[in-house]
């Protein structure tokens, strides 16, 4: 691990990367091609809740879903994850016993991630302690934007020392970051200090995750794993509420990195509402007709 | 570098575009005088599909007699559509563009047909492209006095209009439009592999009430375009194609008033500097070359990347490239479609062999390809020089020849060491190095940090051998009119 050559970040130009971005929405996904679509978003979605108001109740009923999404759907996967606060983490980690399902915790003084390193040292390792499998934490936008990238550096290494096995997703939080070019700054930075999953937000600040933000740091993703044969993974989070966005990320995945990544331990999508969606969209592909979203359980 | 694992992908299923709403005849005759005519000769010729190698339908071959009737009748429809009111010509252009936008989807699925471009492509560039040019020379046809303050514009008479193969419909709206919205009239003549959009467009014209006469529309080979070109009462020529036929043209016409513009060959430098954008660049360096096959006059098919950036240029357009689809033009996730005929499929495999020959170091992406039909699969050629033939002569198809430089003066010395002066591309996030670039490229159109973009109200042409004459924008009218 070492801080990265920051003279050597690619310059990154907006029109584009809006530019390819708009051809990947323009493939077609239909019949075979979209049903592994549908069943690969499922797989892949950190079911989230992140409120103030959360409650224990709230939490168990959120996991009892993740594990049963649509029970007159035949073998259908389950989601990757659930994401909670650490407080939470507990109470996810008893209900999902059992199943395959990993608990992930958002850490680090979330989502605004102001306070002092120790702070946010001890949320970590207080979620990973209550049992967390993965630790979502915020980077110090203010620092970064004020041109303190070492600080942001040693702070995401810090954060995953202590994190111990848990893997470490780090969040940008690109709706504050401005630019493009700052994306993938952010990205190598974090990428080099250690993190095991890169994620566009936190979700509560719009813009949360778009395309063009994900396919820059797609990019940091390949260019990392071409020098150093090292696969970080990525995470796109907030505003991915239907299959077709999924679909459409998917494709943008499958065309950047290809393979190796179209699976959970690589990709996930951070989300409350996509699941039902796309349990409509499958329910569909097997029925040929829609079903009112009545059907689907909200939890 | 470790490898990306780009080929053993999740593969998209066939997404087909329908094409049982399309009407097609099985033969297609003359469009002259308003009205669909046998021509003389009687003979037909197949068009054929360059995916499947099916014949579509038959066309027609104009002869000397067909040419005349159709250069009569413009003659003859010169007199009263020239003097009809600017606004009068300008409702109708108008009402072409419309009707195009209204049929956009059965001209585009013709389009891929005939000429075996990705229906991506033709629905998203060729057919809007086309309207848009009729809707922006439909808005000058009463403005010609403003657009030449101080001068009276008139029209030049009847154009005598050829065009090639690569994008039918849209090279027949860049050349009808400014004509007949200056108040000219029309034999225009598309190339015999794709003619099916010209005469659906010579429906559509016909439909829209246009005055008989004013757009005519003969199909056939070379012998009928040099009808065309010899006829003595065409007061003017367009073409577009390649330079050995525009040098013809320029032979035929000379000692005649025939005016001309001709949109010939090119050679375009496609010119990465080391502060460039990279990951933007490279998919600039596939649009450049990768368009519509290649298939394209203003093709950046010279490729220069700076030698600090050389590898991870190359490295990442090998990466892309394995990610592009090549198949049928149908299906709506086809990034590259059919060759459009055997002998340009045997040109660029001739120069393909020279390559090699020459000792140019190939690399092809790996596709499956069917056994019908014309394919080529994306080709790079490295390891070449100025000195090589793949880097001197147009091969128009999807075959790069990549060269790296040192110094920018460098790199514009060899951008400028070709007889074609059409195109060129830089890519740098400097902007005073792009303003350098654009002054000292001898090229009619220079793209920064973009390539192939196409706009109605910009002009495009060439220098050198690339032709002469714009067409598109404000100087697209001065090609049609005189000045008294």
């Amino acid at each position: 691990m070492s801080f990265p050559d920051l003279l050597k970040i690619p310059k990154i130009d907006k029109l584009g990367v809006q530019e390819i971005v708009n051809r990947f929405c323009k493939r077609s996904i239909k019949t075979s091609a979209k049903k592994h679509g549908l069943h690969l978003a499922l797989s892949m979605i950190d079911l989230t809740t992140l409120e103030g108001k959360d409650t224990t109740d709230k939490v168990r009923r959120l996991c009892y879903k993740a594990s049963h999404l649509h029970n007159s759907l035949q073998g259908l996967p389950n989601v990757a994850a659930v994401c909670v606060y650490p407080t939470l983490v507990r109470v996810a980690k008893k209900e999902l016993e059992g199943t395959k399902i990993n608990v992930a915790s958002v850490a680090t003084a979330f989502p605004s991630g102001q306070s002092t390193l120790d702070v946010k040292l001890s949320d970590t390792k207080f979620a990973v302690n209550e049992g967390a499998d993965e630790v979502d934490m915020v980077i110090s936008r203010g620092k970064f934007l004020a041109g303190e990238y070492n600080f942001v550096y040693d702070e995401i290494a810090a954060v995953k020392e202590a994190c111990g096995k848990a893997h470490l997703k780090v969040i940008l939080e690109t709706g504050e970051l401005d630019t493009l070019d700052n994306v993938r700054k952010a990205s190598d930075i974090a990428i080099y200090a250690g993190a095991d999953f890169i994620k566009t937000s936190t979700g509560k600040i719009s813009p949360a995750a778009t395309m063009p933000v994900t396919f820059v740091m797609l990019n940091a993703i390949k260019d990392y794993y071409k020098k150093t044969g090292i696969k970080i993974g990525m995470k796109p989070a907030g505003g991915i509420s239907t299959a077709k966005i999924a679909l459409q990320y998917l494709v943008m995945l499958n065309e950047t990195l290809g393979y190796d990544w179209m699976n959970k331990d690589l990709f996930r999508f951070g989300a409350s509402s996509l699941a039902n969606d796309v349990l409509m969209q499958l329910q569909k592909q097997e029925s040929g007709y829609y079903q009112s979203l009545d059907y689907f359980s909200k939890d | 570098m470790s490898k990306l694992n780009l080929s053993k992908t999740w593969n998209y299923a066939a997404a087909t575009e329908s094409t049982n709403h399309i009407l097609l005849k099985e033969k297609y005759d003359l469009f002259i005088n308003g009205e669909f005519v046998k021509s003389n000769s009687k003979k037909y010729f197949d068009t054929i599909n360059p995916a499947t190698d099916e014949v579509i339908a038959k066309i027609s071959e104009a002869n000397k007699k067909d040419i005349d009737l159709a250069v009569k009748s413009a003659k003859i429809a010169f007199r009263r559509w020239s003097k009809l009111k600017a606004k009068e010509r300008g409702k109708y252009i108008f009402r072409i563009a419309r009707m195009i936008q209204e049929r956009a989807k059965e001209f585009a699925v013709i389009e891929s047909m005939d000429g075996g471009k990705p229906i991506r492509e033709s629905r998203d560039v060729d057919i809007p492209l086309a309207a848009n040019h009729f809707f922006y020379y439909a808005g000058w046809a009463d403005k010609l006095e403003y657009a030449f303050p101080n001068k009276t514009p008139k029209p030049l008479g009847v154009a005598g209009q050829i065009i090639p193969w690569n994008f039918p419909l849209l090279m027949a709206a860049w050349k009808i439009a400014p004509a007949i919205a200056c108040g000219n009239t029309v034999v225009l003549k598309p190339a015999e592999t794709t003619s099916l959009t010209a005469l659906k467009l010579a429906e559509i014209i016909q439909e829209s009430g246009l005055p008989k006469g004013v757009v005519n529309i003969v199909t056939g080979a070379g012998n009928t375009g040099a009808e065309i070109v010899n006829h003595p009462d065409i007061d003017k020529i367009a073409f577009t194609g390649s330079t050995n036929v525009g040098k013809l043209i320029q032979k035929s016409i000379s000692g005649t008033k025939k005016k001309s513009t001709l949109e010939l060959g090119g050679k375009g430098a496609n010119i990465i500097f080391e502060d460039a954008a990279i990951d933007q660049a490279v998919e600039g360096i596939v649009n450049a070359i990768f368009f519509n096959q290649g298939h394209v006059c203003c093709a950046g098919s010279r490729l220069f990347v700076q030698e600090s950036v050389a590898n991870i240029v190359i490295e990442k357009l090998k990466d892309r490239m394995s990610s592009l689809i090549v198949g049928n033009p149908l299906d709506k996730n086809t990034d590259i479609g059919a060759i459009n005929s055997k002998e340009q499929l045997a040109t660029i495999n001739k120069y393909i062999k020279i390559g090699q020959e020459e000792g140019g170091e190939i690399y092809q992406s790996k596709c499956s390809i069917s056994k019908k039909g014309n394919w080529c699969p994306p080709t790079l050629f490295l390891n070449v020089s100025q000195s090589h033939t793949i880097v001197q002569e147009e091969i128009f198809g999807p075959v790069l020849a990549i060269q790296t430089f040192r110094t920018i003066d460098e790199v514009i010395e060899k951008a400028n060491n070709t007889p074609f002066g059409l195109s060129a591309g830089v890519w740098t996030e400097k902007g005073s190095k792009i303003f350098k670039l654009t002054q000292e490229l001898n090229a009619g159109v220079v793209w920064a940090n973009t390539y192939n973009k196409f706009d109605p109200t910009s002009p495009f042409g060439g220098f050198k051998e690339s032709g002469f004459g714009r067409e598109g924008g404000l100087h697209g009218l001065k090609a049609y009119l005189k000045f008294e």
